[in-house]
């Protein structure tokens, strides 16, 4: 027996060697200029309560699909579909509820019929992210392509549920308890929400046995395959649980807006795939954080709402992002190579 | 040095369609010692491990483990007799760091709260009872360590799972001079902890080093498996290449087909 001594554990590492080599301390350094920046053009509309309330609101419900995205680009995959499973959701929960109500109106339903509509919209968002699962781990169709089909299709049914147009008489009580609700006046039940399940999968991510294994399917398959991992099963229950927390997003949309906004959902799946990446979750799969999208959900929502009180243009807003994710894509190819180099 | 045998095979078959890789193969593994598998390519050599390891089936034979007839049938079972496969293409993720590696698919704590604690602290010690001494923290990730550093991950890995038997495919095949020779060293210690171990190679310098008995393969035959202190280099070169050499190996292998 020797001692110890030769294995220093991960403490021992410096610190700052650590924060200086993970892509989320750059991105969020990023977002803290961002908001330093925009905080000293214009302190007194900028740096608000009021505009960061509303910048959570609007945050919420990308963020929900942004932390469904993280683990199927963990995995190595992606999911172009939350956009449109996410109208699916919200347009069969809302069809759900019009069934239900008395002359199609839900307008005055009560909770036993907006309970039914979240069941349905879980339901339906669930049902998408299975059938993408199957396909992807079981058919071993390639994700791009699997969900650039669902996509479509999931936008096709849900226009079809309601011959193309939105679903328009939501419940009141969903829209001033989750929508516009807010928990002691000042925090917003939408809010509320995609906190609370940004820390519940963050803890599944990080600590949690499905966390390791989705990160190890995602850095090497056969390797997973060989430690007796079931990848095909795990790879469904990923974009199972993407196809759930867009099913969620469609009904915190749905309350939120009181529509379906069957047009309005469009990019959500590009705008997720940008936040997860430039959080640092690399495309290539096996390395990434729930904090790291959080961080990287939010530029973009800060050089929106920070160009809008600045009266700058919000195109470029546009542009920046791009830029951003570009440059972040960047950084994780630099560190693999180096990486590789050794 | 003799022991009981740990592991036996007796009268093992394997075919692909109609091509017929092993005939009536008998293979001996014993505990606190090194078994060299050798054999030219195509063999049989990866095609036996993996049927001890259950990733193949085989068509006809027995296997013995511990003195018991076993039925392996498939890597779950291999592992939970505590047969361990170390294989060439290393089985590592790399993103992952050296504990969550070593312990990958048999994770320690709840299914909700692993215990990277206990992880970290008995990866730890596994090393040190292998006299690694190699690897700065237990906690780099996989893909910044030498090819050396990795093997030696994937074969502590094997010995973490309080394994019987393990098999190493080629451990040194990648490998510099140094980090040869600190893998072989810990080969030498697996079989010194009391366990079988099984080394792959095409390496007589290693196999000869290391090795307690040598089993030669050719062309899907056991030919000899002896001890390696009563053969040479060159009689083992000649069982490979021609199935026989002097009084060892097969009485006439021109008749031998495929």
């Amino acid at each position: 027996m020797t001692t110890l001594d030769g294995l220093p554990t991960a403490e021992r590492r410096s610190l700052g060697a650590r924060l200086l080599s993970a892509n989320t301390f750059w991105i969020a350094l990023v977002l803290l200029a961002l908001i330093v920046v925009f905080s000293a053009i214009a302190p007194e509309s900028f740096l608000t309560f009021f505009n960061f309330q509303q910048l959570f609101i609007e945050t919420a419900v990308l963020l929900v699909i942004a932390v469904g995205m993280t683990f199927v680009i963990i995995t190595g995959g992606i999911d172009l579909s939350v956009g449109s499973v996410l109208i699916f959701a919200g347009m069969i929960s809302a069809k759900t509820m019009e069934w239900m109500s008395p002359g199609q109106d839900a307008s005055n339903a009560g909770w036993g019929v907006i309970t039914a509509g979240l069941v349905v919209a879980i339901a339906g968002g669930s049902l998408w992210g299975l059938i993408n699962g199957l396909l992807v781990a079981r058919a071993n169709i390639p994700p791009l392509i699997v969900t650039l089909g669902t996509l479509g299709a999931a936008l096709g049914v849900a226009s079809l549920l309601n011959d193309g147009t939105n679903v328009r008489t939501v419940p009141l009580e969903l829209r001033d308890s989750l929508g516009f609700g807010t928990l002691e006046g000042n925090i917003p039940n939408l809010v509320v929400v995609a906190v609370v399940i940004t820390v519940i999968f963050g803890l599944v991510l990080h600590t949690t046995r499905f966390g390791r294994y989705t990160f190890a399917i995602g850095s090497n398959p056969e390797a997973a395959r060989r430690a007796g991992i079931g990848v095909t099963r795990h790879l469904t229950n990923v974009y199972l649980l993407t196809g759930f927390l867009a099913g969620i997003a469609g009904f915190m949309s749905l309350a939120y807006f009181q529509s379906t906004t069957i047009s309005g959902h469009t990019t959500d799946n590009l705008n997720a795939i940008a936040g997860v990446v430039m959080g640092g979750t690399s495309l290539f799969g096996g390395i990434g954080t729930i904090l790291g999208t959080v961080i990287g959900v939010f530029i973009p929502a800060v050089l929106q709402k920070g160009f809008n009180i600045i009266g700058v243009q919000p195109y470029w807003q546009m542009i920046a992002v791009g830029a951003v994710l570009v440059a972040a894509v960047w950084f994780d190819q630099q560190r693999r190579r180096s990486q590789n180099k050794r | 040095m003799s022991s009981d045998p740990i592991l036996e095979i007796k009268g093992l078959n394997k075919s692909f369609g109609p091509v017929h890789v092993l005939h009536d193969v008998d293979f001996t593994v014993r505990a606190g010692e090194v078994t060299a598998l050798v054999g030219d390519n195509g063999a049989g050599k990866s095609t036996l491990v993996k049927c001890i390891a259950g990733i193949y089936g085989h068509d006809s034979g027995t296997v013995t483990f511990q003195g018991n007839e076993v039925h392996i049938r498939g890597p779950k079972d291999a592992a939970q007799l505590g047969i361990e496969v170390v294989y060439q293409d290393l089985a590592l993720a790399d993103n992952l760091d050296i504990v969550q590696n070593m312990f990958l698919g048999r994770e320690r704590g709840s299914r909700w709260m692993l215990d990277e604690a206990a992880m970290e602290k008995a990866a730890r010690e596994t090393l040190a009872s292998l006299s690694v001494r190699t690897v700065k923290s237990v906690r780099t990730p996989v893909a910044s360590l030498s090819g050396g550093q990795r093997q030696t991950v994937a074969i502590a890995k094997a010995v973490l799972w309080n394994s019987k038997v393990v098999l190493l495919d080629e451990p040194t095949a990648a490998l510099g001079v140094a980090q040869t020779r600190q893998v072989l060293d810990l080969v030498r210690r697996l079989a010194e902890q009391g366990l079988g171990v099984v080394l792959i190679s095409h390496n007589m310098a290693d196999v000869f080093e290391v090795a307690d008995r040598i089993a030669t393969l050719y062309l899907g035959r056991m030919v000899a498996q002896v001890p390696t202190k009563e053969v040479t280099n060159t009689q083992v070169v000649e069982l490979i290449t021609a199935g026989r050499s002097g009084e060892l190996g097969l009485a006439r292998p021109d008749t031998v087909t495929i």
